[in-house]
Formats: structure tokens, C-alpha cells, sequence
């Protein structure tokens, strides 16, 4: 991940966590003022399988599922771990 | 007559409203909502009687040493323990069996000699003595569970054996809610010569609990899952037993004297009475405030009022998810046999996802392994989504999430 990228993520993330589970989830709950650029931003790069009323986005990039919420979470589901869904949500928010 | 809705009155977060909608509380079982009385009295406590407890001669010190005792004892005739003796106030559940595995465990268990878990147990319940074990060599064997997440007594009896000195076992399951027998646990490990240590975590919040009718030689449990604030915990142990004990923590406050002695260069020590030996150093004094008054609080409502308002809510809930036909139910349907903690799965979803959907509509559950991976293994699921009841749900708040339930069968 480059500088700009981890900028980018401080800048939009508040947290994000491991999720317990044999699933291997990954967790991403966005700075509550940031959310809806941030959303954008990820709607603009990512490919949106599925909308449900748009309150849920079902998308994918990159071989990753994401489900994104316009409450301001997300679930990077596969993610080899942290780091990897760090490093793609650098690149969708940048 | 129990009314959750004047409960409910007490509860200043449950105004809240999250993502838009009215919360509904459905975690109860990781922790739940304080009533006023409690804020009030951590409130009071710090604004007219902080000071730190005994050994101090001044007003505020006597003042809080009285509270922090009333707590004991309030603590004491709550679970039918004989005296404050017998309660030793600490941060959680957790720590209370740390300190049964410190204590009693490092000082009594050898190389041959075996402890009995179960495969429902809380982490807490299965990683201090996995730690001790590699530290002193003993066995460790796991009792088998039902299909149904109940405890296989069968497996329990042949278990035991003269190598078992300890079986440790959740009264009530943090996943399933199943209630475990042990007033007959206890029978069957006394008359096997071992001791029992219980995990009252999920039980002591929920029903009547009486040390003295099950019998058991450890029980511990935490504050904050019945009303009292984080960070204060209690292990009770039968007198008898914490006396022949060595404390865990050494520091201040557990220790009758530390005397220097000139001749061997070395401070000789001897131990404070019970249950002051095993609470080194300033305890949580506002804590244990809090507690006492959420024991209060419970008590003031009934403890079979709220076993039964749980059971009521239960019932109404299994009956009702009967209607989701992609959810799948774990651990048993009837009532009779558990507490109210629902296990479920949302068939095509993972259960994060069951639970961040539930959160947008306000409805706080649980989701992953609950801390009890053995238990999901046993049950061949990846993890699962918990909603648990406490005093102030509702059936109202039922219907809703049964609805929402619906919503995302029917959404996705």
C-alpha cells in the first residue's frame, strides 16, 4: 500500500475488524461525515452485482465479494486477511 | 405483575434511536443496558463518598469501605452464599476463573491427574486451564455435547474417574441457552471426590440461583451482564476451600502484614481474612456500588419474574421463527430446557451479514463464534447469529425483528 493510499483509508475508516467465524470476514465501518463520498467513491470503481432498495450494494472487485451498507459498514468477505482488504479499499477510495 | 414496559422506563438508552429506527437490544447476553438506579448510584458514590477502602480512619474512607462491604454482602444473600467470606469481588467472570485456575489449579493438579470441560464451554472457561495444563502436565478431556447443544451426561459419568479432580461447566450455554442439571453435576462430581467450578455468566442474571441448592464449589459471574457496570466480576468459592488457598494477585490490601526481618534479609507475610486475601490492591470500589445495585434492582423485580418474562419472550420468538423459512434454529425448541439465547443462521447469508442487515433497522444482535468455536465445530457451522432477551424486550420488539427477518429473506 502506498502513502497516499494509507492517507486515504485514515481518512474514511474509523475501523476495521476481523470478524470471528470460519468465514474469514472482514468488517470496515467508515467515519460516519465520510460515509456517502466514501460509498461513492467505492460504487464508482467496484461492480455493483445487486442493489436492494438502495440501502445494500452487493459488489465485487477484484475477485473479492463486498456488501456494502449506506448505513456506513461493509463486509469484505475472502479477504486473505486485514491487510488485503486494507489494501483494496485503499484502492477503491483513492 | 412484571411489566417490561415500565422496565423499560428505567433504561435511558433504550430512547435511542439507531440508523433511524428504535433500538432493539437484542445482545444481551455480551452485556446489557444499565438502569438509572445503577448510573445513579456509580454516580452518587463518585460525588459524595469517593475515597479508597479500609484501613483508613477519615469519613469518605468509612463511607466507602461501608458500601464496598454492603456490595459483599448484598452479592452474598443474592446467590445464597453463607457470608461475604465467600465472595471475592474481581473483573469478570473471566478472572474468577483465572483465579480458580491460579489458586486452586497450580497448587493441587499433577501430571496424572485430569480435568473435565465441556464442548459448550466460553473460551473463558477452556483457555485458563488448557494454559495451566502445559504448565503442569495434567489432562484435559473434553465432555461431549448432544445433537441439540445439551450436555451428554452419559459422556460426563464415563468421564470420571478417581484421576478427575475438577469439572468445569457452564450452567447456562452462551450459545444455545441450554440450562445444564448442576445440582445433579455436582452430585456425580462429589461423588467422584472432584471438585465442581460452574460458569454462572449466563444463569446468575437470568434465574434464581442458590450456591448452597446446587451445591457447587466455584461459581463465577460478572456485573455487567445483570445490570452492573463493566469491569466488576465475582467468584464465589465455598469458605472451607478459599481458606486452604494462596492468593493469586499479591499487593496491597490482601495481606495482614509484611514484616521485614533483619536476619534473613527477606519480608515475611501472612494473609488478610476472606475474602479481602484474594483482592489485591484498590479494588473497583464504584463497581461494586453499581452491582449492589443492580442486584437491587433484580431483586426488586424477582428473579422467577424475569426467568419467566425470558421464557415468555423465548417461546414467542422459536414460535415465531418458525414462520422465517430460510432460518435455521440451533439447540433445543423447548423452553423448558433453556434461557433466553436464540442461535440462528439465515440460509445463503454468513452471519455478519445477518447481523450488519439487522443493524440498519436498529436491531443490535451478535454474530461470529460467541467465543465457543468448539461448540460451532460440533455443530459443523462456519459461526452464527444470537439474539438474546433480557428484563426489557418485548414481544412488540419481537414482532419487528421477525419481520425484518422476513425482509431480508425476501430482499436478497
Amino acid at each position: 500500500m502506498n502513502a497516499n493510499a494509507s492517507l486515504n483509508l485514515e481518512e474514511y475508516i474509523a475501523r476495521m475488524e476481523e470478524a470471528c467465524g470460519e468465514e474469514k470476514n472482514v468488517i470496515v465501518h467508515f467515519k460516519f461525515k465520510k460515509k456517502d463520498e466514501a460509498i461513492g467513491k467505492i460504487l464508482k470503481k467496484a461492480k455493483v452485482e445487486k442493489t436492494v432498495a438502495g440501502v445494500i450494494f452487493d459488489l465485487t472487485y477484484k475477485g473479492l465479494s463486498i456488501r456494502l451498507y449506506n448505513t456506513g459498514k461493509a463486509i469484505i468477505k475472502k479477504a486473505k486477511d486485514k491487510r488485503q482488504a486494507q489494501s483494496i479499499l485503499a484502492e477503491l477510495l483513492s | 405483575m412484571f411489566d417490561p414496559y415500565k422496565v423499560r422506563e428505567d433504561f435511558p438508552i433504550l430512547k435511542r434511536k439507531i440508523n433511524n429506527h428504535p433500538l432493539i437490544y437484542f445482545d444481551n447476553a455480551a452485556t446489557t443496558q444499565k438502569p438509572r438506579q445503577v448510573i445513579e448510584a456509580v454516580k452518587e458514590f463518585y460525588e459524595k463518598h469517593n475515597a479508597n477502602v479500609h484501613r483508613a480512619v477519615h469519613t469518605l474512607s468509612l463511607e466507602a469501605t461501608e458500601l464496598y462491604e454492603e456490595a459483599h454482602e448484598e452479592t452474598a444473600k443474592f446467590i445464597g452464599a453463607s457470608s461475604m467470606a465467600e465472595i471475592v469481588f474481581v473483573r469478570g467472570t473471566t478472572e474468577a476463573i483465572n483465579l480458580v485456575a491460579y489458586t486452586w489449579g497450580l497448587r493441587n493438579l499433577k501430571q496424572e491427574d485430569e480435568v473435565l470441560l465441556t464442548l459448550m464451554e466460553h473460551h473463558s472457561n477452556i483457555v485458563p486451564w488448557e494454559i495451566l495444563s502445559k504448565i503442569k502436565g495434567f489432562k484435559i478431556k473434553y465432555v461431549d455435547v448432544d445433537e441439540d447443544g445439551a450436555l451428554n451426561q452419559e459422556s460426563l459419568k464415563g468421564m470420571l474417574s478417581p484421576k478427575v479432580k475438577l469439572v468445569c461447566v457452564t450452567h447456562v450455554s452462551n450459545v444455545t441457552g441450554v440450562i445444564n442439571d448442576v445440582k445433579t453435576i455436582a452430585k456425580l462430581v462429589h461423588e467422584n471426590g472432584a471438585l465442581l467450578l460452574v460458569d454462572g455468566a449466563q444463569s446468575v442474571p437470568h434465574m434464581p440461583v442458590n450456591v448452597k441448592d446446587l451445591d457447587c464449589d466455584f461459581l463465577a459471574f460478572s456485573g455487567h451482564k445483570m445490570l452492573g457496570p463493566t469491569g466488576i466480576g465475582v467468584l464465589y468459592g465455598k469458605q472451607e476451600i478459599l481458606e486452604k488457598l494462596e492468593p493469586f494477585h499479591g499487593g496491597g490490601e490482601m495481606i495482614r502484614e509484611v514484616s521485614f526481618d533483619p536476619k534473613t534479609l527477606r519480608c515475611k507475610i501472612s494473609w488478610n481474612t476472606l475474602p479481602w486475601k484474594f483482592e489485591a490492591g484498590t479494588p473497583d470500589i464504584g463497581g461494586a456500588v453499581g452491582l449492589a445495585s443492580a442486584i437491587k434492582y433484580l431483586k426488586a423485580l424477582g428473579m422467577e419474574n424475569v426467568k419467566t418474562h425470558e421464557c415468555d419472550l423465548t417461546k414467542y420468538a422459536l414460535k415465531r421463527l418458525e414462520e422465517c423459512s430460510k432460518v435455521k434454529v440451533y439447540g433445543p425448541k423447548s423452553v423448558e430446557l433453556k434461557c433466553g439465547i436464540i442461535p440462528f443462521n439465515v440460509e445463503g447469508f454468513n452471519s455478519h451479514d445477518v447481523a450488519l442487515l439487522l443493524d440498519s433497522y436498529g436491531i443490535m444482535i451478535r454474530s461470529g463464534f460467541h467465543c465457543a468455536q468448539p461448540l460451532h465445530q460440533k455443530f459443523n457451522i462456519p459461526s452464527s447469529a444470537r439474539a438474546s432477551f433480557y428484563i426489557y424486550n418485548t414481544r412488540e420488539e419481537i414482532d419487528r425483528f421477525i419481520e425484518t427477518l422476513k425482509e431480508i429473506e425476501e430482499s436478497l
